[in-house]
């Protein structure tokens, strides 16, 4: 019995959007992700790939199924339990860092921390700065995020989905705003992280080069995997 | 809550111009509450100053005693249906008990007799029609201090000594030391003198008020170890009529207060009063909406920021407090400025127009209090402002909020 590895585990879950014609997008996915893999996912555009990040990342419930983290039951749970879970376990990159503009590269960093605990801490200070120099941004801590390159941006954004120390990043599209030798460096510092702190990463790419380098690669397409290597 | 209080000082920062704009909207808008509610306080402090100047709080005469408006005590309206009854002056029967009675009231802080009437001052050739007050000097000081009226001589109404007004004084030629006849009806008469003259600050009564002791009174007027009238203050001018009524049922005494003699000045005031909190609410709306739609809009270009915050992990509870502390911020902030706002243009205001002494005419009241509850008034005006835009921040779905731009 493996379970107790799996960091995320879904059961047939399916989702469908609220409409004058039912529209399912996601048709009864089966997934299980385990501590420290690092997966691709892959498919075309409107297949659905959003939307079961949000859900794997319980930024949206599911119309059935079930969503189950670090082996918790998670579709009973509600907002308040949902928010601290996500906030602990989960961390997230986008396409577009989505930095906050006005704070600088660190507390950006620490913001998870800082909500997280209410106050601040000198020792979210020292994390953050840590992050950030493993991910080569040393220097860059105190200016505001928004003077820093898209790339030193998408890094500062993987640092804060880094910081609250959780099982599993899920990363929509993070190089798909970047030039090809930003984004390749984006994935270095993915896959660096991965190997170093053991976090599980899912990551969606339309980029084949990247997705070949992962560990394993799921292809949505309309809604259902088709492979599951 | 520190965090919460962080965020809602960056988001401020962040919308600079959006929050200096609404912020002097706030100022202006408390601003015009101090000035107004100075400005009015101040008015209608002077008018009932000045009014209560020389009046008792409450007058207390024997039952049925002398003509006076009959009032519809349920409601506020006089009925002008005036009795004239040709009775003589009658006394207060058992005042020394009255009095004694009175002064353990709580609310009363003086109590004195007085005997009034009407009687004619002689000098020489000329006569004046005068109202002949017969005091108790010690006890009347607590009812008006004529000491601080005197302008030449000296407070003596003992014995034949008298004072009077500084406009009788000008119309009969009369100075400290000079004698006066006075007469009272049935031809009672005695020869006074004038050990001091006053000045109420009312020519009417400068001209016929003229004070005696109660013993020269009692005589002039016929009524014998008797009082017509006891003089009452109270802690509270406007309990005055409560204390009336009470004292009424108590000793079956007319009992009126300044408040039904002067009842149409004081639906003026309260006239005043009202259109000026019906101003205040107005403003304090607009402000409200002001503090609403920019934070609305700040929820609308931040949704992303929000969405994200929520993805990692802060809670509704957080981003409601967020926004409801940038309206709270918005409100106390801006009413500082409206307070200082508000000041200058008060103080401004009551230069600009002033007595030729240079007293104001219309001085304003700035209290602490006024400007405590403005604070406050701000405060809530700002969260109350802020709560729709915090819940809809708040219930921001951030899978939503995130995808789109
Ligand atoms: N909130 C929503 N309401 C209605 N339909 C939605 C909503 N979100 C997504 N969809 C629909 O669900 C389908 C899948 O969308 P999704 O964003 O998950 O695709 P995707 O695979 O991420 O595409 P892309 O590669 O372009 O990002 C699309 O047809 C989209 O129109
Ligand atoms: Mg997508």
């Amino acid at each position: 019995m493996n379970e107790c590895s799996a960091v995320i585990q879904l059961h047939q879950v399916r989702k469908s959007y609220p409409g004058a014609v039912s529209s399912e997008v996601l048709h009864g996915i089966d997934i299980r992700i385990d501590q420290g893999e690092f997966v691709a996912l892959v498919g075309p555009s409107g297949s659905g790939k959003s939307t079961l990040l949000n859900i794997l990342g319980l930024l949206d419930r599911p119309s059935s199924g079930s969503v189950e983290i670090l082996g918790r039951e998670c579709t009973e749970m509600d907002d308040a339990g949902l928010t601290t879970l996500r906030g602990h376990s989960l961390g997230f990159v986008f396409q577009f860092h989505h930095l906050l503009p006005s704070f600088s590269a660190e507390e950006n960093v620490f913001l998870p921390m800082l909500a997280d605990a209410g106050h601040f801490k000198p020792e979210m200070r020292t994390r953050a700065r840590d992050l950030l120099a493993r991910i080569g941004l040393d220097g860059f801590e105190t200016g505001p995020a928004s003077q820093l390159s898209g790339g030193q941006q998408q890094r500062v954004a993987i640092a804060r989905a880094l910081v609250m120390n959780p099982a599993l990043v899920l990363a929509d599209e993070p190089t798909g705003n970047l030039d090809r030798a930003s984004g390749q460096q984006v994935f270095e510092f993915m896959r660096r992280f991965n190997r170093e702190l053991g976090t599980a990463f899912l990551l969606v790419t339309h980029d084949p080069a990247l997705a070949a380098r992962c560990d394993r690669i799921l292809t949505l397409e309309d809604g259902s995997l088709v492979t599951q290597e | 809550m520190r965090f919460e209080l962080q965020m809602a000082l960056r988001f401020l920062k962040e919308g600079r111009m959006q929050t200096a704009l609404i912020l002097a909207g706030i100022s202006t808008g408390v601003g015009v509450i101090i000035f107004l509610s100075a400005l009015i306080g101040g008015l209608q402090e002077s008018i009932i100053d000045r009014t209560l100047g020389t009046q008792a709080h409450v007058t207390l005469r024997p039952p049925e005693e002398e003509a006076r408006p009959q009032l519809d005590r349920s409601g506020e309206t006089i009925l002008e249906h005036i009795q004239r009854p040709a009775q003589r002056l009658r006394s207060i029967l058992g005042w020394p008990q009255l009095l004694a009675d009175l002064r353990r009231r709580p609310e009363v802080t003086a109590a004195s007799p007085t005997v009034a009437g009407s009687a004619f001052a002689l000098r020489g050739t000329a006569n004046r029609s005068v109202a002949l007050r017969g005091v108790d000097p010690d006890s009347y000081s607590g009812i008006l201090d004529l000491r601080t009226k005197l302008t030449d001589g000296t407070l003596d109404v003992t014995g034949t000594h008298i004072i009077v007004g500084v406009e009788l004084a000008k119309e009969l030629g009369l100075s400290v030391g000079d004698t006066l006849r006075l007469t009272a009806p049935e031809e009672r008469s005695e020869v006074f003198t004038i050990s001091g003259i006053f000045d109420v600050g009312n020519k009417d009564l400068n001209l016929r008020w003229v004070y005696i002791s109660l013993r020269e009174g009692q005589t002039l007027m016929n009524l014998s170890g008797g009082v017509s009238t006891v003089e009452v203050k109270v802690r509270d001018i406007f309990s005055a009529e409560k204390e009336a009524q009470e004292i009424h049922a108590a000793t079956g005494l007319k009992a009126d207060s300044w408040m039904i003699l002067n009842s149409e000045l004081l639906i003026g005031l309260r006239g005043q009063s009202s259109s000026s909190v019906m101003i205040q609410f107005f403003v304090i709306v607009a402000v409200m909406l002001g503090i609403a739609s920019v934070l609305v809009v700040s929820v609308i270009q931040r949704g992303r920021q929000i969405g994200i915050l929520r993805a990692f992990g802060t809670r509704r509870g957080q981003v409601l407090r967020i926004f409801l502390l940038q309206g709270g911020i918005l409100g106390l902030v801006g009413s500082l400025g409206g307070i200082v706002l508000g000041t200058v243009l008060a103080l401004f205001f009551q230069n600009l127009v002033s007595n030729q002494d240079g007293t104001p005419i219309f001085p304003v009241a700035l209290t602490a209090a006024l400007y405590a509850r403005s604070l406050l008034v701000a405060l809530i005006t700002g969260l109350v402002g802020a709560w729709l835009p915090a819940r809809r921040a708040a219930n921001l779905d951030p899978a939503v909020a995130i995808r789109y731009e």
